[in-house]
């Protein structure tokens, strides 16, 4: 049987896998809502009122989602890695706690008004709220991603006795990787987010929608995807250059590059092998890693053979590196294909809408890919040449640990089946709803009347 | 700058505020969740209703109140999690399937629904027992006998049903007509059993911890605490009887029980955390021997000072905004 730590890993990677998967959406789609509501409140067209409506129910759903998983997260810390709230809690514990204080609460509270109080409150104070939730998802990124980020490029700290002490906050908050992590993941969200738009509006096209706001978001998430797709490939870079400064061996588990030496290729495909220390089936452009890593032909770059013991497991980081960067461009591709259509032929394709409903979720793909490169690319270190994952493990029964991963995976599946099922179930529904009400052309502020199997809450 | 003692005391008076807090807010949605009729749709609809708007603030006091422990108190963070792993991850798995229901049954295909108000229901007993089970363990120092797992069971049941309590007060507040009619029918149940259960619980506490007992009845601590258990019991009479009288007038003070309950809880719950004070893990670790460094302690402390009002202002300003009663209420 698996020994506790190893089961302590998996069981907080399949958690941490699943959370990720909600919060990336919502963080991006709430910033939509909010362009959908303003757009409604400044050309009281009801369109925008249509598709504010439609994509709230989704944001409602996803959001629960992200909640109820992310509160596993701050017991997890004190369940299974205990080592690493002593070691390092005098840093990571106010940085959650700020994300708790200034995100958390101004969220969930406001969601309540932007959910259920559109006719409780003014237009503008119902705007506002949207406003607010929108920060609040953000800001929480902001804090996660802090101390992630510090936990792969420590600053700002001293070490007394044995135990992490801030010295400098500032340096703390916006450590070397920050600006990077945070800016690439946030991009990431919108790109994942603006593929569910244009997704899911697709889907409803090809089930015969005739209506207007399916059009309406379909051009709204492919324009945003046109813009975000190159952009992230352009911050993803930065972000490896950044990765190359600090965290080598990772880099070098990236590129599969195990002697350190010039000239060195990008390997489009390989089969790295631990053991040997070798490649196989290599399959590469000459030079192009070195020149995109130091911006030289002849730019040095090390290898994993100087890390020995001390870099990251090289098969995984390898493999998902290609498979994140594999998506992004397949992303950056199809965006512009349909879009280009759109703008041409005021219309996308039948087989390009098929494609970008394949695509509703492919956000998810490139970000667990990338994350498991930079996540899995720092171990063996939990906190970057500060703890090991070893250290911090904790020392309960490894069948106390197989007990609560089995829990966790089958009420994780199911709720990924029924939350895939609900979303395209959503869309179905939305074909067979009217154009506009009478009413809401004639007098826009009116209540409109829901039909009674579209449940009457959220 | 505040030095480590008075951190110490700072710290855990936030905690034991925000974990008020959630045992109140929660506290009533999972009671609401725990009563939901199935069968009845209308009634079932009308309860989540009035808890739709605030569930998810509520669970945020638990998060804030485990990441207080988190910062302020690593040392009885691990010690504390790591005794109750397994009833920790049984809560959890409870709040994730109850918040999930919660959204689900609205949204799912209408032969589905059913079965997310199951989950929705047995997700809130679940939290609301491991909840009760765990202050049981918490309370008896993690020992391990079976006088302690009994007493936790005990806590367990007596928790529950302070939650359903509650949570019917809530819905005699926010509802009326004849679901209004069966609120203060199962609220009548619960005050009588939850009273049971307080002096059931406060009784053996004084009885398995010596140092609690020497603690209320000596001078001059029992002078202060004292009086707390006997307000306690005429808020209780006080309960049964606005509850009574709400039977036949069910339009003229529908919020008091409410109130008297939440009063209850807060008693409860200072009588509790003086017991203990100043243990952070009942006999086996004070405040002062885990509180964190001071450096970390002053820089969250000021956010928190201009952070954790406004927290309280904006929920203020959600409370009424949704008041009323909840049927009234349009949702889409």
């Amino acid at each position: 049987m698996l020994e506790t730590e190893m089961l302590s890993r998996i069981q907080f990677a399949l958690n941490i896998s699943f959370h990720i998967l909600f919060p990336t959406i919502t963080i991006a789609l709430c910033w939509f809502l909010v362009f959908f509501k303003v757009r409604y409140d400044q050309t009281q067209h009801p369109v925008w009122m249509r598709a504010y409506r439609f994509w709230v129910k989704v944001f409602a759903l996803t959001f629960a989602l992200g909640v109820v998983s992310g509160i596993t997260m701050s017991f997890q810390f004190g369940t299974n890695w205990p080592g690493y709230m002593e070691k390092v809690g005098n840093i990571a514990g106010p940085l959650l706690g700020y994300e708790v204080l200034t995100a958390f609460f101004l969220e969930a509270t406001f969601l309540g008004i932007m959910l259920f109080g559109m006719k409780k409150v003014s237009a503008k104070v119902h705007t506002f709220a949207t406003i607010v939730v929108a920060i609040g998802t953000t800001l929480s990124a902001f804090w996660i991603l802090s101390l992630n980020s510090w936990m792969h490029t420590p600053t700002g700290f001293e070490i007394r006795d044995g135990v992490v002490f801030p010295v400098d906050w500032f340096a703390v908050i916006f450590n070397p990787s920050f600006p990077y992590r945070f800016f690439h993941m946030m991009i990431a969200s919108g790109l994942t987010a603006s593929f569910l738009v244009a997704g899911l509006s697709a889907y409803r096209l090809l089930l015969g929608d005739e209506k207007q706001a399916p059009k309406l978001t379909l051009k709204v998430g492919l324009t945003v995807a046109v813009i975000l797709a190159p952009l992230q490939a352009f911050v993803g870079d930065l972000h490896g250059l950044n990765t190359f400064e600090h965290q080598p061996q990772k880099v070098a588990a990236m590129e599969g590059a195990w002697e350190t030496g010039t000239n060195a290729p990008l390997l489009l495909f390989a089969i790295p092998d631990e053991e040997t220390r070798t490649n196989s089936y290599e399959l590469g452009i000459p030079n192009l890693a070195s020149w995109i890593l130091t911006h030289k032909a002849d730019g040095e770059i090390k290898g994993l053979n100087d890390f020995i013991d001390n870099h990251p497991p090289v098969k995984p980081v390898f493999y998902g590196f290609r498979v994140m960067v594999g998506m992004g461009l397949l992303m950056i591709l199809v965006a512009w294909l349909a879009r280009f259509q759109l703008y041409k032929q005021q219309k996308v394709s039948k087989g390009l809408l098929k494609v970008l409903v394949w695509m509703s979720f492919s956000g998810w793909i490139a970000t667990l890919a990338g994350w498991y490169v930079t996540e899995i690319g720092r171990q063996p270190y939990l906190v970057s040449g500060i703890l090991t994952v070893k250290e911090a493990v904790t020392d309960i029964a490894a069948e106390n640990v197989v007990i609560s991963l089995t829990m966790y995976v089958v009420v994780y599946l199911c709720l990924l089946v029924a939350y895939l099922h609900t979303i395209f179930l959503l869309a179905k529904r939305a074909v067979k709803v009217e154009e506009f009400e009478n009413e809401e052309l004639t007098n826009v502020t009116s209540p409109y009347r829901e039909d009674e199997w579209e449940n009457n809450h959220v | 700058m505040f030095d480590q003692q008075s951190l110490a005391v700072i710290f855990v008076s936030l905690m034991a505020l925000s974990t008020l807090l959630y045992v109140i807010l929660d506290g009533y949605d999972l009671g609401v969740g725990m009563l939901l009729p199935i069968e009845k749709k209308e009634h079932a609809d009308t309860m989540i209703a009035s808890i739709g708007p605030f569930w998810d603030a509520n669970e945020t006091w638990l998060v804030f109140a485990v990441g207080l422990l988190l910062i302020a108190f690593p040392a009885a963070y691990n010690l504390i999690l790591k005794a109750l792993y397994l009833p920790s991850v049984v809560m959890l798995i409870g709040l994730i399937l109850r918040g999930v229901a919660f959204d689900f049954r609205a949204k799912a295909a209408v032969s589905h629904r059913k079965t997310w108000d199951k989950t929705f229901k047995a997700g809130s007993f679940i939290a609301a027992l491991s909840q009760g089970y765990i202050l049981g363990i918490y309370v008896t120092g993690f020992e391990q006998s079976w006088m302690a797992t009994c007493f936790a069971i005990m806590s367990a049941f007596g928790v529950a049903c302070a939650y359903m309590l509650i949570g019917a007060c809530w819905l005699v507040m926010k509802t009326n007509g004849e679901l209004q009619q069966t609120a203060i029918k199962y609220a009548q149940r619960c005050v009588a059993i939850t009273f049971i259960g307080v002096v059931l619980v406060s009784g053996l506490n004084l009885w398995v911890n010596p140092e609690v007992y020497e603690k209320w009845f000596t001078w001059p601590y029992g002078l202060f605490l004292l009086p707390i258990p006997m307000v306690c019991c005429i808020a209780f009479f006080l309960c049964f009887n606005v509850l009574r009288h709400l039977k036949k007038m069910p339009e003229h003070g529908s919020g008091l029980p409410f109130f008297i309950t939440v009063f209850i809880f807060t008693l409860s719950f200072f009588g509790l955390s003086f017991s203990f004070f100043p243990d952070i893990v009942p006999n086996q670790l004070t405040i002062w021997q885990s509180v964190a460094a001071p450096e970390s302690l002053n820089f969250i402390l000021w956010g928190a000072f201009i952070v954790v009002p406004t927290i309280l202002a904006y929920t203020i300003y959600s409370y009424r905004v949704f008041w009323g009663k909840a049927d009234e209420l349009n949702y889409y």
